[in-house]
């Protein structure tokens, strides 16, 4: 090819960056899935509530959050939140909550449905145990949901981790931007690329033929 | 909100690259999906594999590195890509592997009765295919099919970070030359939700106008 001599030796001579770039991504994702989860099961269980108002409500959060780019939200939070006083986060933690936000709108809409397929009897065989609602939510609801969506937490997750490449617009040193930096700094283009989406590619599914034995294991027998 | 007024021109000018850029994006991946989708389910075993491999790799990629990849690569071999075409390049091709899956779903699962119908009439394959899985599968692949145009609109956004002067880009621009972020977010914000929202709900009405055709 005209020109452009192949060196793996000096791209691979970053692979330090990639990896510490790789476990960011991986930490970004899960915190970002543990927070999106949080938000997810309230509005989840809100919107399963009696108040037309707050249903509203959570209906307006999941379709305004889903319907605008993460990039946008990232820069929403790294840059405007400063602007109204929030003065704390830093690029990595402003991508988590960008990132929570986001995985919140589509994390609800997950706990709303594994919340709703509960059979009702559940709850009654608690209540005819003389549990109290908070026993029954503790010992039945949340177990049975998080078994109910545990597939849909995984997929989740791959797909937030690929999200994180998004992050790099912000600086953040995940996989994407080790790339971009020894992209710009090497000129080693195409073997910074291909290590990115090897990376990308092999832990993504990696990770979903792992989950795959996970689900298996505590997969709801109904 | 009066600055955001004065950036109008602007905004506007990269509105209209984004609106440009997804609807050739829709395009370009409806016709990779309809070619990928029809080969996963008819091609020879060669061409299949090889459609799938495409389909399962650039699914496992963020799209902003396909965008990244697609750009830089080819100036390494001296070949010069402008951004535009680019991103054009590589959002199409990411949502060419989603297409080409929601064409192989949408037909692959319906009914074997039908089709045996039309075959026991003696339709010929390709009148089955006509008349048959044409008008069965296509109200199927609308939700899925509408979701990828409101993921291409969202991903069009990531354009801006190789330079394409989209409407996130301007944005940027705006809030780097005035300082008054939380305008011109709100205001972005707005434009993404009406386009994106508006889009699933048109499709939702174009749904159930064609709901009898599913028994």
């Amino acid at each position: 090819m005209a020109g452009y001599h192949v060196n793996w030796a000096l791209a691979f001579s970053y692979l330090p960056m990639f990896i510490d770039g790789l476990f960011l991504g991986l930490g970004i994702a899960a915190l970002s899935l543990v927070v999106g989860s949080a938000i997810g099961i309230t509005a989840g269980a809100l919107s399963l509530g009696r108040s037309s108002l707050v249903r509203w409500l959570v209906r307006a959060y999941v379709e305004v959050v889903r319907n605008v780019p993460i990039l946008l939200w990232a820069y929403i939070v790294y840059y405007a939140l400063p602007h109204l006083g929030v003065r704390v986060l830093n690029n990595v933690a402003s991508f988590v909550l960008a990132l929570a936000i986001y995985a919140g709108a589509y994390l609800t809409e997950i706990f709303r449905s594994g919340l709703a397929s509960i059979p009702e009897r559940y709850g009654e065989a608690g209540r005819a145990m003389g549990l109290t609602s908070w026993q029954r939510i503790r010992l039945i609801t949340l177990p049975l949901m998080f078994r109910i969506v545990l597939p849909s937490l995984t997929n989740s997750f791959i797909s937030l981790f690929k999200d994180t490449s998004v992050a790099a617009a912000l600086a953040v040193p995940e996989i994407t931007y080790a790339a971009t930096y020894v992209n710009i700094n090497t000129f080693r283009i195409l073997e910074s690329w291909t290590i990115a989406s090897v990376i990308y590619l092999v832990v993504g599914y990696g990770l979903a033929f792992a989950f795959r034995a996970f689900e298996r294991r505590y997969r709801m027998v109904t | 909100m009066e600055t955001v007024f004065h950036w109008l021109p602007t905004l506007g000018g990269g509105f209209a690259l984004t609106a440009s850029i997804a609807v050739q994006v829709v395009i370009l991946s409806t016709f990779i999906g309809i070619a990928g989708g029809l080969i996963l389910l008819y091609g020879p075993l060669p061409l299949r594999l090889l459609v799938r491999a495409y389909v399962d790799f650039t699914r496992g990629i963020p799209v902003l590195v396909l965008i990244f990849a697609i750009y830089y690569v080819p100036s390494g071999f001296n070949v010069s890509l402008d951004a535009q075409t680019a991103a054009v390049v590589a959002i199409g091709v990411f949502a060419g592997a989603q297409v080409s899956e929601i064409v192989r779903g949408g037909i692959g699962s319906l009914p074997a009765g039908q089709l045996e119908a039309g075959k026991a009439m003696g339709l010929t394959s390709l009148q089955r295919f006509r008349l048959i899985v044409v008008p069965l599968a296509l109200p199927r692949m609308m939700p899925p099919w509408t979701n990828t145009a409101v993921e291409i609109i969202k991903g069009s956004a990531l354009a801006s970070l190789i330079g394409v002067t989209e409407f996130l880009y301007q944005t940027q621009a705006a809030v780097g030359t005035t300082f008054e972020p939380i305008p011109f977010y709100l205001f972005a914000a707005a434009v993404y939700f009406v386009c994106a929202f508006g889009l699933s709900q048109a499709s939702h009405v174009i749904e159930r106008r064609y709901q009898y055709l599913e028994q």
